[in-house]
């Protein structure tokens, strides 16, 4: 379990949480969704150990955060950055090898690259393997990083024991056409699958409603709603929260609540 | 998993083979280097001096004239190549990699100046100092006062741009800009107020020279060098990450600001006991690292050993020129390496344009 409990943050006289609490938890999707400005990202800063909150503790596996060794934290939590640059031509399998890091000295450079290329199909550009990284389009970056941040933690080496991963996602599909968006969203769950607990913001409610088990709402620093789909996605809270009336439908297929602007 | 494994395997027999071709040439390099000159030394016989030292006898034939001109002149000079080059290319890889920033070299962060500025005072302030010293003192006064002015260079900075156990690199890129100009305004008071022999001396200095390298001074200075060019490399993989951000190469369980003290005293380490050595040679920690990443990437497990070859290397022919193109006179290193390295680097930027990466 990943908690984070009553999280303060303030950046001078501006509080940007207060007092948000929220758990993780193995082989689950937990969707972030709020406003801008709502604190999410700061609120994943926090549970990425990125950010010391003022208030408020963080805890994996009931051992607080700051008394982890980075490398044995790294084993078990991943970060999907929201931007990522490389000033230096990295190809991008290099880049996806990076994510094996932590696994230095104990895992073989064949281990290392079966897994690169297990999770270089997972995000579905094994076809990009040789690429230089800078002459990537933004979608296609933002696909080579979520490869990257599963290397460092999805498919352990047998034997090594299944403890609890965590991968953190800072708005995974911001850059990302249609077809893509949905393949991401997939892949986090083919990972939650796979006993990892994924949390990651959202703007798309839709495809929250669609992937997630539980979705979180912030807004203004503090927890709006918390629950399923079915109980967190009606007009009322939306309204409230994201100051926009809209229409609660059916998906037609899945059934999920669907949200459509009136 | 076959097409991975042979895209690795294909990097792998790339750097592979790089490292072979760096290494070689810095051996040839070398023989050029000692070589070349009034008295002539074939390699042959180079070989034979060197393996005579250590007691074992070659096929080849030497005179004592050849043995004392490579012992005492040629080889002391050859090693101070080797080693700042070395120094050079490795800090500036080191340097380039930390700031994210292809353009960082020692001289960005100020230890270049710094040192400059130190060495300066001691030449035109230090002449009454060193008449009250003991004269082995008087000696080592100017690269000791090198040494820590770019030491002191590089703690300023790094103070400035550091703030609650974080340092932020943007800042401490602005803050050598800062400290550079001001140690500029130093040096240029230093030379208002110098006499016509300081001039002379300081202007040699500035534009950097491997003349006068004697045995006694390069293991002074040499050691801390060697320590600092030496320890850099074991810093690829986090150099490495920390090309991603930051925060980045801390989520991948690196001690992100450890490593980043660690790497900038190392780079100051190396590059202002460089400057102390043989004063200010400007372009190769900024060109070497990117000819490097021209041929094997940018992998700092490679890029790091091969910017010790390749700036070795360029030292030495650097260095081979500098002291024949206008014999009988010798013309300061750094002229030659700000001549071929300002073109070169106009060249990179215009490929860049191309290519949209380093």
């Amino acid at each position: 379990m990943l908690r984070a409990d009553d999280i303060g943050v303030s950046y001078g006289p501006a509080e940007v949480l207060r007092g948000p609490s929220l758990a993780v938890a193995p082989g689950e999707v937990v969707a972030v969704l709020g406003p801008n400005g709502a604190g999410k990202s700061t609120l994943l800063a926090v549970l990425a150990g990125t950010l010391r909150p003022h208030r408020g503790e963080v805890a994996l596996e009931g051992k607080a955060l700051a008394a982890w060794a980075p490398r044995a934290l790294a084993l078990r939590r991943a970060v999907l950055p929201q931007h990522s640059e490389l000033a230096f031509g990295f190809s991008v399998l290099e880049v996806v090898l990076l994510g094996r890091s932590p696994h230095a000295g104990t895992a073989t450079r064949d281990q290392d690259l079966a897994v690169a290329e297990a999770c270089l199909a997972e995000a579905e550009v094994a076809p990009l393997a040789g690429r230089s990284y800078p002459t990537l389009s933004g979608g296609e970056r933002q696909r080579v990083q979520l490869a990257r941040v599963l290397a460092q933690i999805d498919f352990p080496a047998a034997g090594t024991g299944r403890q609890g991963r965590y991968l953190l996602l800072d708005e995974p599909t911001a850059s990302l056409d249609l077809a893509h968006q949905h393949a991401t969203l997939r892949t986090a769950r083919r990972a939650a699958a796979r006993g990892i607990g994924v949390l990651a913001i959202l703007h798309d409610l839709n495809l929250a409603a669609m992937y997630a088990d539980r979705l979180v709402v912030l807004s203004g620093g503090q927890l709006a709603a918390e629950g399923s789909a079915e109980a967190v996605l009606t007009e009322d809270l939306v309204l409230a929260a994201f100051d926009l009336p809209v229409h609660v439908t059916r998906h037609p297929t899945r059934g999920c609540p669907q949200v459509t602007p009136v | 998993m076959a097409e991975v494994t042979r895209f690795a395997q294909q990097r792998q027999r790339r750097g592979l083979l790089a490292l072979w071709v760096f290494a070689l040439g810095l051996g040839a390099a070398f023989l050029l280097a000692v070589g070349y000159g009034a008295v002539a030394i074939p390699p042959g016989r180079v070989l034979a001096i060197l393996a005579a030292q250590a007691g074992i006898e070659l096929p080849w034939d030497f005179t004592r004239q050849e043995q004392a001109v490579l012992l005492a002149i040629r080889l002391p000079r050859a090693v101070a190549g080797i080693l700042v080059g070395g120094a050079l290319g490795v800090a500036g890889a080191a340097l380039q990699g930390l700031f994210r920033n292809p353009l960082a070299d020692p001289a960005l962060i100020g230890v270049s100046n710094g040192a400059a500025l130190a060495a300066v005072m001691v030449i035109v302030l230090g002449g009454a100092l060193a008449a009250i010293l003991p004269p082995v003192v008087g000696q080592a006064l100017l690269p000791l006062a090198a040494f820590g002015g770019g030491l002191a260079a590089t703690f300023v900075v790094y103070r400035i741009a550091s703030r609650e156990g974080r340092t932020d690199v943007a800042t401490m890129l602005l803050a050598g800009v800062a400290v550079n100009a001001l140690a500029a305004a130093g040096i240029g008071f230093m030379v208002f107020l110098s006499d016509e022999q300081q001039l002379r001396d300081l202007n040699y200095w500035l534009l950097g020279s491997l003349g006068g390298v004697t045995w006694d001074r390069l293991i002074f200075a040499g050691l801390p060098m060697l320590l600092g060019a030496a320890a850099l490399p074991l810093f690829a993989r986090q150099l490495n990450a920390l090309l991603l951000g930051e925060s980045e190469a801390g989520h991948l369980g690196f001690y992100v600001e450890r490593s980043k003290r660690l790497i900038v005293v190392l780079a100051a380490l190396a590059a202002g006991t460089a400057v102390a050595l043989t004063g200010v040679i400007s372009f190769v920690g900024l060109v070497v690292p990117h000819v490097v990443r021209l041929c094997v990437g940018p992998d700092h497990r490679l890029l790091m050993p091969l910017s010790i070859l390749l700036g070795a290397s360029l030292l030495l022919v650097a260095d081979l020129f500098a002291r024949t193109l206008v014999l009988p006179a010798e013309l300061p290193i750094g002229i030659l390496t700000a001549c071929v390295g300002g073109p070169f680097f106009i060249w990179l930027l215009l490929r860049r344009k191309k290519r949209g990466g380093w």
